[in-house]
């Protein structure tokens, strides 16, 4: 029996990193905020680099409610549809092109979001991870994280329910 | 209203610069009650295949407005902040349609406002948003 050599690591991280640029070029709000997404292996965290745009109250100054919440809620819909799109790519017995996996993509829709602001959020960069802690074929209940200087001092974290989209 | 105090709620909300960067104008501002819109805008798709702009940005319009909200309640003395805010998407925004929030402060103890608000396009018989958030009060 012939042995199949392993794919190249180069070619593994030139699908996936094409695969997760393509979903976040699609969403013009994410290019709006400025969000950007580092990969590591399936684990991706959300980065809001810092700029003015963002800033609610400039007296503080501190960031806009609303540019937090936009983030934590990026950084869940994004989470769920990277690992539909991981299953998609990364399954060898279902070869699908990255272009095509997005092709046939329809986005989580967020039924309800709920943001906790734990301190005001600091004029640098933050992060945040998402964790899925249900998915089904109806609804996925999301936790998302978000912190700025140190990983266990979070500075908002959100809560969030979405509608999967249904495949045919 | 006291016009100061409304003049002092107009002139707080008119200078945030992400309120700016979307856009945002306030319609009417009452005893802690307040009307705020946004126009819709391509960049703030969040839906590319439908057009939709994205939850953020109708959370970002319902939490300025809630913030304005509790500050123009008569006994609410200087700036509030947001100590959660929760956001149900009942309906998508309609694609082209102004966006516009309507934020009432039903309740304010010493430390906490409790703020409520609803979003609507143009189709106002169904709410596009409901919001449901605690604010600090104080000075």
């Amino acid at each position: 029996m012939v042995k199949l050599s392993p794919e190249p690591v180069a070619l593994i991280k030139k699908r996936r990193n094409e695969a997760l640029s393509k979903l976040i070029d699609s969403i013009p709000y994410i290019s709006f905020l400025g969000v950007d997404f580092d990969r590591r292996g399936d684990e991706i965290t959300a980065i809001l680099p810092f700029k003015d745009d963002l800033i609610g109250n400039p007296s503080l100054p501190a960031l806009h409610g609303g540019s937090i919440a936009a983030f934590l809620e990026i950084s869940a819909i994004i989470e769920l549809s990277w690992m539909q799109i991981w299953r998609q790519i990364e399954n060898p017995s279902l070869i699908v092109e990255p272009s095509k996996a997005l092709g046939i993509l329809s986005l989580p829709k967020t039924i309800d979001f709920s943001v906790d602001y734990l301190r005001s959020g600091l004029p640098r960069d933050a992060y945040a991870r998402a964790k899925v802690n249900r998915v089904g074929r109806r609804y996925a209940s999301v936790h998302v994280e978000a912190w700025q200087d140190n990983r266990n001092r979070l500075f908002a974290q959100g809560t969030g329910h979405f509608l999967m989209p249904q495949q045919n | 209203m006291i016009e100061k105090k409304k003049k002092a709620v107009e002139d707080f909300f008119a200078i945030l610069p992400h309120s700016m960067s979307l856009g945002m104008g306030i319609d009417f501002i009452r005893n802690g009650e307040v009307g705020m819109s946004m126009p819709y805008d391509n960049k703030l798709i969040g839906d590319p295949q439908t057009k939709v702009i994205h939850g953020g940005a109708v959370f970002a319009l319902l939490d300025t407005c809630c913030g304005a909200a509790a500050m123009s309640h008569p006994e609410q003395v200087g700036p509030t902040a947001t100590i959660d805010l929760r956001v149900d998407y009942m309906r998508p925004a309609t694609p082209r349609q102004r966006i516009k929030a309507i934020a009432t402060c039903y309740n304010l103890t010493k430390n906490v406002a409790f703020v409520r608000a609803i979003a609507l396009d143009d189709n106002e018989e169904k709410p596009v948003a409901m919001a449901a958030g605690a604010f600090v009060t104080g000075g």
